[in-house]
């Protein structure tokens, strides 16, 4: 893609600031939302333009608007998450440091969309300087009456408030965020009900991702159709994907949905350096299942991601030469699930501490070859049987690295050693807290 | 309404009854930890998981609606696949101490375990985490967070029900523990539902833990008898001895729980002072008399005094169940004596909008039902009394001391001619009686009591009387015999019938139809 848009901060200079960010544009979205739509149109085009939620789940995201009752005598909220927490994955904090009114002005539009007047940021904690511009941003446009009482000087008024959450993975999860919210123990809530119909503080409430509401603005002022026509209609727009790893140029990389993965490792992020082979491609964050080099022909949607047997997810690309020991690879990620399970249900509290503790075990010599069908066996039994995606988030790379790598998991308990790393490297598993 | 097949079988239900209700009402129990009918649905356990037709994954049965022609299948492979990966899940990191453990018998555990998983550990005893034992979280409850499942049914119950919030989880995965909150201490009136909701051994009774093994105790259907509202309980004993109160359902009155007070009352019912035969005085002191010549002694007394015209007074308490109060008035018309009764409850008596009631009588509406205003005549009777003018007196089940100042009382019944006390245990008024009955309490005889809210409940005795006591209906309606009257003698529901006969809103009722919710006094419908 030749123009950037959800990433026009590198193109234009101090995009943050509101002046600039007017003087190209911005609002202008936002003013023909609220004075040239109504409510129902816009839920209408969002619908027609096919976009998909950005966090993970890739759910249609004029349906979830669509999902609110149509009467009801409680306030409705947007939810606007940026608790970007999931390994790999650093692509809403360049909107939220670099963009801020991007994001203001597509939450503008929604909140109108959906009959809104309060609008509340769940923001990573960590995110600190996103924190500080985000509130700078609320400011300017408060000043300049984007925000507030009569926005734009319509009849539609609307508050936005700045969370910073406290280092949970969970409260990246939609309930537990609205939980959380609400000042409580992030667990996430059993659905039904669903958030539109009983979300924060009991109302109506929608939960979005950063770069989902990024979109939004150029859908209104662009169109459907146009964003339709930016890679697959089924999954279409332009996408910010995340590389890490063994590349070139690590970063993040905006480019039509669709885009083959070989391309966004080889082209865009420049390859594997050193010489070294590609072992294994990550294509969604820590949670999706692993490519191995024979299966990064796919084109990066989510409709293609799932038929290649994983998924978009965030689209944190982690790519792994072949220095990377898989077990330990594996270690790494159940180790962060273990840390991050809320401990709510039975299935995710236990399994993903025993998986952690079995690829303890193989990864540093005392595993057996048994341990190598038990850990399958315990990840196919903590996926599918708990409240939130936590779960199948640790079970799925645990079962994908095992089925994909599994001689080298064999060849662990074997040696009673890592092959690949000599016992000083290891890096010690840290206590839990 | 939806019609759903569950294993097999059909039932229609009403518009948004869960798959776990349905196919309890089929009488198939669908295994569940975290579920339970008087709290919010949590859904955390995932015991619960079936497989229903054309859903992709399995469901919770607690959260998940019936809806027409949905086919429910509990016992499919898959569904036995999940029971037993929750239930190993479940036991990795339990520390699998039942030997010393307190819920042996009644542990959800345990059972699921035998029925659902049976397959042996697959961890390495050294690597189950730890956490702490023995942890008294208030004063009642004991905690043991390595047993806890975490199914937050005690932390439901601290939010929904009592809403004072003292439990919480804390830290996260399998290192997640329950305990209370910081500075807090499970201190609430109703503290002890949690162990019984508790479906393993994580949350113990302080009073109870290590008095019995519970396979070796008995269950009787009773009522507590430590306040007005008449909590439907469990009277748990064995050979002899009372051991706990556990809550018994009635959607009418306590729904699952009653309150910690009222549990502890049960320690009273088999008390240091229990009367255990008759006494008479002698020249000085009481000496233990045989039934009949006591009962022939008193009774001949309050006939020649009733012979003699002279002032005769009844007294009966609140505590006596509706039986006994029946028969007291028999006694008293036979007698020709005044009736006074009584209900007595400390001034500062708590009380709340839950199950507590500050009366802390179990039968004042049943003084009422009969007639009987509590705590009218008894002044003019204690005043007659202390100007020497009541020849005859006896007192039912009451210790007039507690009531008014007790040396004014203690003067006044200085002065009765003849003081007869029938009660279970030996109190000050006792002390100036010159005949005392030993009367067993509501666990060692049968009757009824009439909550606050005019609910007749039936209790059933569940142990023997200590030494020679005996149930209050019985010794009363020798008495009335003896001087004169008609009384039932075959038993207490013979002599509830008696009462139903002559006491409106009782008419048409009997212990059967009482059945184990008991009965709205005036709801029946021959007393409309």
């Amino acid at each position: 893609m030749a123009e950037h848009l959800l990433l026009r901060n590198r193109d234009v200079p101090d995009l943050r600031r509101l002046d600039v960010y007017r003087a190209h544009g911005g609002y202008q979205a936002a003013r023909k939302a609220l004075t040239e739509h109504t409510p129902e149109q816009l839920v209408d085009l969002v619908k027609a333009s096919n976009l998909r939620g950005r966090g993970g789940a890739g759910f249609p995201t004029g349906m979830k608007w669509s999902f609110l009752p149509k009467q009801t005598a409680k306030p409705v909220y947007l939810c606007v998450n940026a608790d970007e927490s999931e390994p790999g994955t650093f692509k809403d904090r360049e909107i939220i440091e670099e963009n801020p009114h991007e994001l203001l002005e597509g939450i503008v539009i929604t909140a109108y969309a959906i009959r809104s007047r309060t609008a509340y940021v769940y923001i990573r904690g960590e995110f600190r300087r996103g924190h500080d511009r985000l509130l700078e941003a609320i400011a300017e446009a408060h000043a300049a009456g984007l925000l507030g009482p009569r926005v734009l000087g319509t009849d539609f008024a609307l508050d936005v408030w700045v969370h910073r959450g406290a280092g949970a993975y969970i409260c990246g999860e939609e309930t537990g965020l609205i939980e959380s919210l609400e000042g409580k123990r992030a667990y996430p809530r059993v659905k039904p009900p669903f958030p539109a119909v009983y979300g924060l503080f009991g109302c109506p409430t929608i939960v979005n991702n950063v770069e989902t509401l990024a979109c939004v603005p150029h859908i209104v002022e662009r169109g459907a159709e146009w964003f339709k026509g930016i890679g697959p209609a089924s999954s279409p727009g332009p996408k910010l994907f995340c590389v890490s790893g063994h590349v070139v140029r690590p970063g993040t990389y905006e480019l039509p949905m669709g885009t083959p993965l070989r391309e966004i490792i080889y082209t865009h992020a420049g390859g594997v350096p050193n010489g070294r082979k590609l072992k294994g491609v990550i294509p969604g964050g820590a949670s999706m299942p692993i490519f191995t080099p024979e299966e990064i022909d796919v084109p990066m949607d989510m409709d293609s991601v799932q038929k290649a047997g994983s998924f978009l997810g965030s689209a944190g690309i982690m790519v792994m030469d072949d220095s990377v020991c898989m077990v330990w690879a594996a270690l790494v990620l159940e180790r962060f699930f273990h840390h991050e399970s809320c401990g709510q249900c039975t299935p995710c509290r236990e399994g993903t501490g025993w998986m952690h503790a079995i690829l303890e075990r193989l990864e540093h010599g005392r595993g057996t070859p048994a341990d190598v069908s038990l850990l399958l066996e315990v990840a196919n039994n903590t996926q599918g049987n708990t409240i939130c995606a936590l779960a199948d988030a640790a079970a799925m790379p645990a079962r994908a690295l095992v089925t994909k790598y599994r001689a080298e998991f064999e060849q662990h308990a074997a040696l009673g050693r890592c092959p690949l790393r000599p016992p000083a490297e290891l890096p010690r598993a840290h206590a839990h807290g | 309404m939806p019609t759903v097949e569950i294993d097999g079988r059909t039932i229609t239900v009403e518009e948004g009854v869960t798959v776990i209700r349905a196919a309890e009402r089929l009488g198939i129990e669908i295994p569940h930890y975290c579920w339970h009918p008087g709290l919010s649905i949590a859904g955390n356990c995932r015991m619960c998981a079936v497989e229903i037709e054309k859903a992709p994954k399995l469901q919770i049965a607690c959260n998940t609606r019936v809806t027409d022609g949905m086919v429910v299948r509990t016992t499919s492979e898959k569904a036995k696949a999940a029971q037993r990966a929750v239930l190993e899940f479940l036991l990795l990191n339990h520390p699998i101490d039942c030997p010393v453990c307190d819920q042996s018998g009644e542990c959800k555990l345990q059972e699921y375990y035998m029925d659902y998983d049976r397959q042996r550990s697959r961890i390495p005893l050294p690597d189950k985490v730890h956490k702490g034992k023995v942890i008294p979280v208030g004063p009642r409850v004991m905690l043991d967070q390595e047993r806890c499942i975490m199914c937050s049914r005690c932390v439901r119950f601290c939010e929904e029900v009592t809403h004072t919030s003292e439990l919480a989880f804390y830290h996260r995965g399998n290192h997640v523990e329950l305990d209370v909150a910081p500075g807090r201490t499970l201190d609430n009136a109703y503290s002890m539902n949690v162990v019984d909701i508790c479906p393993v051994g994580a949350l113990t009774s302080r009073d109870f833990r290590f008095r019995a093994r519970v396979w070796y105790l008995e269950r009787t259907a009773s009522v507590c008898t430590g306040c007005a509202n008449g909590c439907n309980v469990e009277l748990y004993h064995r050979e002899g001895r009372l051991y706990r109160y556990v809550p018994r359902y009635n959607p009418e009155v306590n729904r699952y729980w009653m309150c910690d007070a009222g549990r502890m009352s049960l320690h009273a019912l088999q008390g240091e002072g229990r009367l255990t035969v008759p006494l008479r005085r002698g020249a000085d002191a009481f000496a233990p008399a045989p039934w009949d010549a006591a009962l022939a002694t008193a009774a001949q007394r309050l006939a020649e005094i009733a012979r003699a015209g002279r002032r005769l007074g009844v007294v009966v308490s609140a505590q006596a169940p509706n039986e006994e109060v029946f028969l007291v008035r028999r006694l008293a018309a036979a007698l020709g004596a005044e009736v006074a009764a009584v209900a007595w409850s400390p001034p500062d008596a708590d009380h709340d909008d839950l199950l507590i009631k500050a009366d802390k009588n179990p039968n004042a509406q049943g003084l009422r039902l009969q007639g009987l205003e509590p705590d009218g005549g008894l002044d003019a009777l204690l005043g007659a009394a202390a100007r020497g003018e009541v020849a005859g007196l006896v007192v039912h089940r009451c210790d007039l001391t507690r009531w008014r100042a007790a040396p004014a009382v203690a003067a006044a019944l200085e002065r009765v001619g003849w003081l007869v006390v029938l009660d279970t245990d030996l109190r000050e008024t006792a002390q100036f009686a010159d005949v005392v009955f030993p009367l067993a309490t509501h666990a060692e005889s049968d009757g009824t009591f009439t909550s606050h809210a005019g609910r007749v409940q039936r209790f059933t005795r569940a142990v023997g009387a200590p030494g020679e006591a005996r149930a209050g209906w019985d010794v009363l309606g020798d008495l009335v015999v003896r001087v004169g009257g008609a009384a039932p003698r075959e038993g207490a529901d013979a002599v509830f019938a008696a009462l139903a006969a002559e006491c409106a809103p009782l008419d048409g009722l009997t212990w059967e139809r009482l059945g184990e919710h008991g009965v709205l006094a005036g709801a029946s419908p021959q007393a409309a």
